[in-house]
Order: C-alpha cells, then structure tokens, then sequence
C-alpha cells in the first residue's frame, strides 16, 4: 500500500461508490487505502506502506492459514463480514494452540458498491483486530465490474506462534479421549439464515462471531500437554468436524445429544427450516479432544473465560475403524451424526 | 422448546417402550408400516428401532413423494428447464434425483437452464409476477398435503392474471397408494400387520378415507404425528388393537387431524384437479385414479397442456432396488449398490435422494447397525433402556 498525500478532496463516504479507477492502481486506489483501510486499521506496521509488512517473529513454531470471505448477507445480527473476516482467520490460527501474531487482507470490491458499506466494513474490521490484539499488517484492493462481483469478498492470512513442546492435530484423538465443546451451537448460520430475504422470518438471533485465541490461551497454559486437537465447527458445524476427525484419528465417537446445547431460538427457527443445528456454522466455538484425565480440570478453565462459560464434555473418543460419530438421542435411541450431504446452506462464511 | 419438546421426551418415551416390550406377546411377531417418509425419518433420527423389542419391527413404506416420482417426469422436467425461456420452480429435494443418462436438475441448472429451489408455491409466484418475461413453470411433487399450496398458486395467478405461470401437476394420492402396499392376490407385497397412517396427508383428508382398510383388509390404521412420541404411542395402540383382534381406525394425532380433515383444502383441490385414470408410480408401477391433474377449465394454467409435454417412460437402473424397497419387500441394506456406488452424494435411486427416503434415512442415521454390533453400540442400547 503506497501513499500519496497531497490531495484536494476526500472521498465522499456518504454518496460515493466504488468504480473501477478505485482499483486501477492510480491515485484514486491510494486514497482509497488512506482514507478507508488505513485509518481503520491504524498501526505502525501498515503505516510503513510498503507492498509487504516487515517484522519479528519470536523463535519457536509458526503457523498461518489464509480463509476467503464470501458471506451474503454482508452484515448480519452481531457481525459483518469484516469483523467475521477477522475472527475466523484468528481462530483457524488459534486451533493450532498459537497465538496469532498479524493478519494480512485481501478484498474484490464490485464497482458500484457503496463507501459507506466498505467503510464500515473497514471499521468493523479495525475494530475485531484491536480487540483481539492482533494488527493487519499487510494488504490488497481490487476492483471488478459490476456483476462480477457480490458487493465485496475478503480474504484474510493469518501468522501465529506456537508455545514451545505443543503440538495439536487432526490425528492425535485417541479411545477413551473425552470431547468437549465450548458453547451452543447453530447460532451464526440461523442468524445469517434469518436475514435471507426470501427467507423472511424475524428472531433475536445473533451470530456468535468471535475471536477464539484468549479462550485457547488459557486451555493451552493449564492443561497444553493433555489437549489433543482444537477444532471451531465452522462450516458444516459440529457433524462435519467429528466427522473429519474421525476421518484423520482413525477413530469413532460416541456423543450425547443431551448434552449439547441449542439455544431455544435457534432449535425453533431450525425445526421451522427443517434443518439439524448438528449441521449449522459456528463462528465462535471450539471443539477440544483431550486426555480423559484432564477433562474436568480443563472444562473449569473454560467455563472460566466467557466465551468458554457453556462448555461441556458431549461424549468420548472410541475405536472405530469405519470412523462412526454415533450419538444416544436425547429421546433414547442411537444414530449416526454423518457427513452432511449436499449444501444445507450457502454461503454462510 | 414449547410444543416441540414434550413430544421428544426421553422419560416419556421409555415408558412407552416398556408398554411395548410388556404388551407385545412373546411368540408372536408384529410387523407394521409406517407409511410416510416423514415418519421413516422420525424412526431413524431418533433411533426409535432401539426403543422397540426385537418382534415389533417396522417396514417403511411409500409415503415419500420424491421417491415414488418416476424418472420419466423428472426428464420432462429438465427438457422443460432446458428451453430458453423457461424457469422451472422446483422444492429443492428435486434437484438430485437422477433422471435418464445420469441427468438431473442440478445438472440441468448448472449446464445453463434457469431452474430455481424454492420453499414455497409463493416464491414461484412472486417470480412470475416480477420477471413477465419468463415463462414460469411451477413443478408439483407430492402427496395431499402440498396439493393445497398448489391450488392456491393457480387460484392466485388466475387473480392476478399472470399469464407467464403454469404448474406441472404429479400430485398423487395416498390411498391408492395404500391399497397398493396391501397388493393383489397372488401378487408379491409384504406381510403388514397394520400401518401407521399419514400425519400431514391426513390433516388435508381426515381419517375417513382410511377405514376402506380396517374393513375391507381388516388391517388397523393408526393415524400418528410425526414427532418421535407419536410414533412411538402409535405403535402401542397398534400392538393393542392386533391383541384385542380389533381393525379399527384410531387417530393419535387428535391434537390436528379430525374425521373429515380440512374441507377447504378438499374444496380448493376438488374445484381444481381431477383424477387422472392412471400415473406410473416409481416402484408400485401404474395405479389408476392414484393421481391428479389439473380441470380443463384451468387449462391454460397446465404447463403440460402449454408445452405438449409428452411423458416418455424410463427405466430405473436394473440394480436399484428402490421398488421393492418402496414396497418393504427389501430393506435399504439390502440393494448392493447401497453404500456402494449409491449414497446421498452420489443417488443412484430416489430413495437415497430425499431426507424422507429410506435409504438416505438408514445411510444417514442407522446405516451403523449393519456391522456386527461392537461394545459401543451395545452401551447406546442398554443406556436407552437404562
């Protein structure tokens, strides 16, 4: 990101929108970059303004991980598509026990969109990063024509550092293990569900976007050597990522259906859309497999942190060589929690 | 949840069990249908099977409206979507079920043909009111219970003198259907010992049409919800009935069906469908007066009239044992293409293709009873009789 500084005008956040000079590389893209990212992002790093950010990195393991934001609609009940932008790319660092450390951002703005919609996505987007402590350092903007786009889709990088001797993973679940989720579940995608136009059902649902890596600081600092793997069940939510880990421990689980909470709105507004909250995004919860010993000693340490204060152990790691998640309904029987099949909903991230 | 939740209750449930396990004589067998798809998704969602003792066993029955559509019409439907100025409307259980040469809607959709998923009868109107220059073309699928919503789009359109709509009309009806399962002398068809009767169909037709089966077959129907308890007391009161030797039609769902069902919707289908002399049903084959289509005097309404559309009929892949599944001569288990080359991500027959199929209902939540039991399994059961 270049500067330029001597300019006559400001861009006219109220009125204007985006057209394609904006991504053209001219002056016009630099003052975009001044006036919306810039100020929102606010950090020495970024102010540097080179096209790369430049910085030390503290010795030990380093993880990164990149994720594409394509969410329609952009803003939604407890979020945005920046502020998501920001917490999901943290927690796919944070899942791997790090601490994020920067993040950089990409965005394929569509000419016509509104400056004050990228403004406050921008904002948004500031906001999230400060309050997780975690700067965007780095960045990009391009502009596509009108109809190539939707509005704009955000790509975030991540880097983080992993505390010495800790090594978290898909293949690390192990019989007898126990499972523990940190909240309820389904309430991102019944939000973003619920302000689909042609949807129209109105509720009190809030996305549970959220920066995950505080609450897994503490898991890693209390009870690191007994976590196996940390997963947030985003996309897919709970179903799919049991049943990736299974996939990649070679394992089974059998899980409590009583034990995992819905929030009542989200369990009627999933019964009115035929949907199974099993099923539906998370964007602010986290899935721990860890060592059974240290299982009540690592809920207390959730229960503790407040994005952790629902947290309860859903059920236990099994031997199982055809990888079934098995679960006991609360209404006595069994099932098997498969793989979703199909697309329950798009474009939920 | 209110209204949700004490249909679901595990105590409950358990209780119901135990009067299942004590009133049904040992020796004896019981062998019931569940006629709907929705209750087939009921017993495996929440693993009823496993509430039930080992001679009371249920045989999943035809009530599933995807599944008993032949590929004939769903191949109508993608040559319809295929013209160029055609939007096909569609619920969006549709979109996978295979047609010929590997086709289907989502296929269709993807090669260029504007086929839209819709969650009611409404939007399809809505996007012929707002695109005048599309010929919007409504695809009907299903029993009783979605017939309603489709007359009331053609009573609609007619208001609204939207002369861009039309429906394509594969309602059927279900208790031809019903005789069917009961079959022919002579002709191959399951041991049913009585049925578990339609919960939403039911709501639209009452209990009356039922009572051609406890008299004539002298088979109990109970009429039952789809929430997991109404199943569950459903199987109860059928267990009763056949100890009593009564054949009588009993309705648990008392909280929404009644005897004479829902007579404006019987109006509104009465005023606007008429029964067809015969459809071919996926599996069960030609049944006569088993369908609808639309009255001559809403003619312009009927994309099959409009578009000349000319069923041609096609036949299932010879493996597929989706016909003898939809009669319960077979279980899912036992197609070999089940969890072989068919599963939901790849349907080769239709009942891998909706929630309500038994085979997506036993590859999605039961499909784990097939194994040998392990010690995991055997804790689920013995925690749900605990």
């Amino acid at each position: 990101m270049s500067t330029i500084r001597l300019r006559a005008r400001r861009l006219d956040i109220r009125h204007g929108r985006i057209d394609l000079s904006h991504g053209a590389g001219g002056r016009a893209t630099a003052q975009l970059i001044d006036e919306i990212f810039r100020s929102a992002f606010n950090n020495p790093i970024l102010d540097q303004a080179n096209d790369q950010a430049t910085f030390d990195v503290p010795a030990g393991r380093m993880v990164m991980s990149t994720d594409g934001y394509v969410i329609s609609p952009l803003f939604f009940p407890g979020g945005d598509i920046g502020s998501l932008a920001v917490h999901g790319t943290i927690n796919d660092v944070a899942m791997a026990g790090a601490r994020p450390l920067h993040l950089a951002a990409s965005y394929i703005i569509e000419e016509g969109f509104p400056l004050a919609d990228l403004q406050r996505i921008a904002a948004s987007m500031g906001r999230a990063a400060a309050e997780a402590g975690v700067a965007i350092v780095t960045g990009d903007t391009k502009v596509v024509e009108r109809g190539k786009g939707d509005g704009v889709f955000i790509t975030t990088t991540g880097i983080g550092i992993v505390p010495p001797g800790l090594h978290l993973s898909a293949e690390l679940a192990r019989p007898g293990d126990a499972v523990i989720l940190s909240g309820c579940i389904g309430d991102h995608g019944v939000a973003i569900m619920s302000k689909r136009a042609n949807l129209g059902f109105d509720t009190e649902i809030r996305s549970d976007s959220a920066a995950l890596h505080g609450l897994v600081a503490d898991m890693v600092r209390t009870e690191g050597a007994a976590l196996r793997l940390l997963r947030d069940p985003t996309r897919g939510g709970l179903a799919a990522t049991l049943n990736e880990i299974a996939q990649h421990s070679n394992v089974g689980f059998l899980i409590d259906e009583a034990s995992i909470k819905v929030r009542e709105e989200v369990a009627a507004a999933c019964e009115l859309l035929g949907l199974d909250p099993l099923y539906v995004a998370n964007e602010g919860k986290l899935v721990a497999i860890v060592a059974p010993e240290a299982a009540d000693r690592l809920l207390a340490v959730m229960r503790a942190h407040t994005l952790g204060r629902d947290a309860a152990a859903i059920g236990t790691v099994v031997a199982d060589e055809q990888h079934f998640v098995q679960m006991t309904t609360s209404f006595g029987g069994g099932r098997i929690v498969d793989w979703l099949s199909g697309e329950q909903l798009p474009r939920i991230c | 949840m209110k209204h949700i939740d004490e249909y679901r209750d595990g105590a409950l449930a358990r209780s119901l069990a135990a009067a299942i396990a004590r009133e049904a004589t040992s020796g004896r067998h019981y062998q019931f249908m569940e006629f709907c798809g929705g209750h087939t998704h009921a017993i495996s969602r929440y693993g009823i099977e496993d509430l039930l003792p080992p001679n009371v066993q249920m045989v999943h029955g035809p009530g599933c409206p995807v599944c008993v559509l032949p590929i004939g019409r769903i191949d109508d439907a993608i040559r319809l979507a295929m013209r160029p100025q055609v939007t096909l409307c569609t619920y969006a259980d549709l979109m996978r079920v295979p047609a010929s040469g590997g086709h289907n809607l989502l296929r269709a959709k993807a090669a260029g043909a504007d086929i839209r998923m819709v969650y009611s009868t409404l939007d399809a109107i809505r996007i012929a009111a707002t695109e005048l220059d599309r010929e919007v073309v409504f695809f009907a699928v299903g029993f009783e219970t979605t017939t309603p919503p489709t007359a009331l789009a053609i009573r609609l359109a007619r208001r609204k003198q939207l002369s861009n709509f039309s429906v394509i009309c594969n309602h059927v009806l279900t208790p031809p259907a019903m005789r069917a399962m009961l079959g022919e002398p002579g002709g191959a068809h399951v041991r049913v010992d009585g049925f578990v009767g339609p919960a939403h169909v039911s709501t639209i037709i009452g209990t009356q049409p039922y009572a051609q089966f406890a008299t004539e077959f002298t088979k109990p129907v109970v009429v039952a919800g789809f929430e997991p308890l109404d199943v569950v007391q459903a199987i109860l009161m059928l267990v009763r009935q056949i100890n009593e030797g009564r054949h009588e039609v009993e309705n648990q769902y008392i909280r929404a069906v009644t005897a004479d069902g829902n007579l404006i919707a019987q109006r509104e289908i009465a005023e606007i469908f008429e029964l067809r002399p015969s459809f071919e049903w996926r599996g069960l084959g030609e049944l006569p007066m088993s369908a609808l289509r639309l009255r001559d005097a809403y003619a312009d309404l009927d994309a099959e009239r409009r578009f000349e559309v000319a069923t041609v009929a096609a036949a299932d892949n010879p493996a597929c044992e989706c016909g003898d599944i939809l009669r319960g001569l077979k279980k899912p288990a036992d197609c070999k293409l089940f969890g072989t080359l068919c599963s939901p991500e790849t349907p080769m027959g239709s009942c891998m293709v909706s929630a309500e199929g038994a085979c997506a209902a036993h590859w999605t939540y039961g499909r784990f009873r097939d194994r040998a039991r392990v010690a995991v399994t055997v804790t689920v059961a013995d925690k749900a009789f605990a």
